[in-house]
């Protein structure tokens, strides 16, 4: 399964599915991310985490272990 | 009875901004109840019976965030005349999607589109009239910066406040619409009219906090959950996720009828150019370096600590002492009089307030790289390391200064947003020994292990390991580990800050500051000068050997016989460390009688004191630099953690680690030197019940891995 995780750094994908549940999902998703949102994967911290992307026009900071709940295309 | 305005929306929308501009100087700032989420308060300029309320930033009115908790409750609950919700316009669909909830609450809510003057001139275009028509609500484009249009938005909302609420906007369709509609029927008779549309689609979310408020019958709640339960099915998807993607839907849709955008989200804007260097995967860190370096170079070391120096030695130290005790001895004031009035109050009130200058620098640096939008940035970078220890990549900075000072530390907290991490980092800061522990420390090198350059170092480093194994103990235990708090942080666009917006900001930290640890630290002073003046023989100026704290310190010095210093004169110097820390070395040098001033002289006789045992002298410097720190500091954290229950907490865990560390060293010491006591017994037992907290798997820990579980089977 490619999760947000595996996104390159300049890369735009879709979201297909959300999987967990709860604060971090509804987090997630008040947040605008929502099933079918694209997603560009901006740059990775310096170290290593968390990585930033762009979702409906502002910029957002996820980490990694977050990000892996995001399915996408 | 005055009218309330309620101003909501997203965190970075100008809230702030407009909150200052339509309430200058009648702010009054404080917790709400039992929570450490500040609230903020003001009457309306040129209208005195107008109240506005700000309430937290908030993305969204979900139950799983106490800002978001506490901004729902007073709308549900106390029912504010209006809402002047605020709507970044360059952002315009995440911030649309906080509005399509407050409409459903049953409050007239006007909309304000902010920003609106950088909207312009990157030449897109809103169509404000049409979308307030399509949400129900009145609109009016202002720009909070430039004061444009933000009396006319307060004087729109106070007229709406008397108005029928407008029509709610059709944000649910198909079998959504028509499950929430089941829902209204069957809970129409519990809430009132306004508010059913808010409470059937909070039960249709399954909203705990909502459903424990109506308390159902167990018949409704079947019903409602078949409900739910269909129309779950049918979508495919769960409850929560259904409606957060229609309201997301909805959204995008009228974006798309009333926002036309000159241009493309490929062009760079100067936010982006700002964040390509600053955020760049090789310049970041120096960058950040260099920031923080300047931050603390002008906050604790040189601007800083000049003027706190100056506010004690010669402000209050000598023109204010000096002068006071030539007028009260004209005044022909007895000698107890002046003592109390000089050494007592002047110079107690004196170490507080010396440290406004500094607080007053370090938050005009914080507010600046708040305001500006760099903070974020820093959590951004710092939160791979700070995370392990259950600390926030803004942790960094209350650290960084507590190095310097625990009190602007503590303070420092106050930028970060999650409640756990801010607890967690007021009750970790002040273990990194600041400048006057560093006093405490140079005395005790002198003592101990004269000329020795390792102490000092060893001290920080110490430190450090407290922080950072205190972090991941803590972070096992079920308060601070709980819900997995998730870290999803908007990084906003940069701004350059206002100087009205930062000027608010600082005097509002630095007046909390002096009214809370003012109050404390005078009464404190007194009753110290008392028991330090006072025997049983009446007034005692200069014989401590008499006083009612050498009875005091006799009463204690069982609690530090495990530590090696059980005399009156090792816990009363402990007790004089609490007051000030750098005032350990002074009292010291004034229990052990030294022949002369001279700093040898004093090292010798202290060393004598401590009957000569290094041992003792350390473990006497353990306790005083990683117990709880002064008790400005001490005051400072009790506020700040907005809890008596979680001021207590922090105080006990910090007694607890200094005495306990004090206790291993001096029992393993004495272990060492060939004598095994039952005292031993307990140092290794604290030292294993230690380490299994440290290396204890986390109990709490289930719920990251489901997901990924959960993520890896489909």
């Amino acid at each position: 399964m490619k999760t947000l995780r595996d996104v390159k750094v300049g890369e735009t994908a879709k979201v297909m599915k959300i999987h967990g549940d709860g604060a971090l999902k509804r987090r997630i998703m008040d947040m605008g991310i929502t099933k079918g949102t694209e997603i560009t994967v901006r740059k990775v911290a310096p170290l290593g985490d968390p990585v930033e992307v762009t979702v409906r026009g502002y910029e957002l900071s996820v980490r990694k272990d977050d990000a892996d709940i995001l399915e996408m295309s | 009875m005055a009218l309330k305005i309620a101003l909501a929306g997203n965190p970075n929308c100008g809230k702030t901004t407009l909150f200052n501009d339509l309430t200058g100087s009648t702010q009054y700032v404080g917790n709400w109840p039992g929570v450490t989420v500040e609230k903020k308060e003001g009457r309306l300029i040129g209208h005195r019976d107008v109240i506005i309320q700000d309430l937290p930033g908030i993305y969204s009115l979900s139950p799983y965030t106490l800002e978001e908790v506490v901004s729902r409750n007073y709308l549900v609950n106390e029912k504010p005349d209006v809402i002047l919700n605020i709507v970044d316009g360059t952002n315009i669909e995440r911030n649309l999607y906080l509005t399509t909830q407050l409409v459903e609450i049953g409050i007239p809510v006007v909309i304000a589109f902010n920003m609106m003057d950088l909207v312009r001139k990157s030449g897109d275009q809103i169509d404000t009239k049409k979308l307030g028509k399509e949400l129900g609500c009145e609109t009016i484009e202002i720009s909070a910066l430039h004061s444009d249009n933000t009396k006319k938005a307060a004087e729109l909302a106070i007229e709406q406040a008397t108005k029928k609420k407008g029509e709610l906007p059709h944000v649910f369709t198909g079998s959504v619409e028509h499950a929430i509609a089941h829902i209204e029927e069957s809970i129409e008779t519990l809430v009132p009219a306004e508010q059913l549309r808010w409470y059937a689609v909070k039960l249709f979310e399954r909203d705990s906090k909502a459903t424990e408020q109506l308390k159902l019958s167990a018949d409704t709640k079947a019903h409602i959950e078949q409900h739910i339960a269909d129309c779950e099915k049918e979508m495919d998807d769960d409850a929560e996720s259904i409606i957060t993607n229609q309201r997301y839907t909805c959204i995008q849709k009228l974006v798309a009828d009333t926002v036309s955008k000159k241009h493309t989200s490929e062009q760079m804007t100067t936010s982006d150019k700002i964040d390509r260097i600053v955020t760049n995967r090789i310049l970041a860190l120096p960058i950040f370096a260099v920031i923080m370096w300047a931050v603390y170079f002008i906050s604790v070391t040189t601007l800083g600590s000049w003027l706190t120096d100056w506010t004690n030695d010669v402000l209050f130290g000598t023109w204010i002492t000096n002068g006071a005790t030539a007028g009260l001895t004209a005044l022909g004031a007895s000698d107890a009089v002046i003592s109390l009035l000089v050494d007592g109050i002047i110079g107690g009130v004196g170490t507080v307030l010396g440290f406004v200058p500094q607080m007053i620098l370090l938050f005009l640096c914080l507010s600046i790289l708040e305001d500006s939008g760099y903070m974020a940035r820093v959590a951004f970078i710092m939160d791979r390391i700070f995370r392990r220890f259950g600390l926030s990549g803004k942790s960094f900075i209350p650290m960084l200064v507590g190095t310097g000072c625990g009190v602007p530390a503590i303070m420092a907290s106050r930028t970060i947003e999650n409640e756990k991490d801010r607890r967690m980092t007021i009750l970790l800061s002040t273990f990194l020994p600041c400048g006057a522990k560093m006093e405490i420390v140079a005395m005790m090198t002198m003592v101990c292990f004269p000329g020795s350059m390792f102490v000092a170092p060893a001290m920080y480093f110490l430190g450090l390991g407290i922080v950072v194994f205190s972090g991941i103990a803590l972070k096992k235990t079920k308060y601070f580990s709980g819900d997995p708090a998730p870290f999803v942080m908007e990084l906003p666009a940069y701004h350059i800050p206002t100087v009205k917006g930062v000027l608010i900001h600082v005097w509002e930290r630095a007046k909390a500051f002096m009214i809370k640890a003012g109050t404390i630290i005078f009464t404190m002073c007194i009753v110290i000068w008392f028991l330090m003046h006072f025997g049983p023989t009446g007034f005692l100026p200069d014989d401590i050997d008499a006083s009612f704290l050498r009875y005091i310190g006799e009463g204690l010095s069982w609690i530090f016989k495990p530590l090696g210093f059980g005399t009156w004169q090792g816990a009363v110097a402990s007790v004089s460390a609490e007051v000030a820390k750098e005032q350990a070395t002074a009292t010291l040098g004034m229990l052990a009688h030294a022949a002369s001033d001279d700093e040898t002289d004093v090292a010798a006789a202290i060393n004598t004191m401590f009957g000569g045992s290094k041992l003792i002298g350390m473990s006497f410097l353990l306790f005083n630099i990683f117990d709880a720190p002064c008790m400005v500091a001490i005051a400072t954290a009790f506020r700040e953690q907005a809890s008596r229950k979680w001021g207590w907490i922090t105080f006990g865990y910090q007694m607890m680690v200094g005495y306990c560390l004090s206790l291993c060293v001096y029992q393993i010491g004495a272990w060492v030197s060939g004598s095994f006591t039952f005292g031993t017994v307990v140092a290794i037992a604290l030292i294993l019940a230690a380490c299994y907290f440290v290396f204890r798997p986390n109990p709490y820990a289930k719920k990251r891995t489901e997901y990924r579980r959960e993520a890896e089977r489909a």
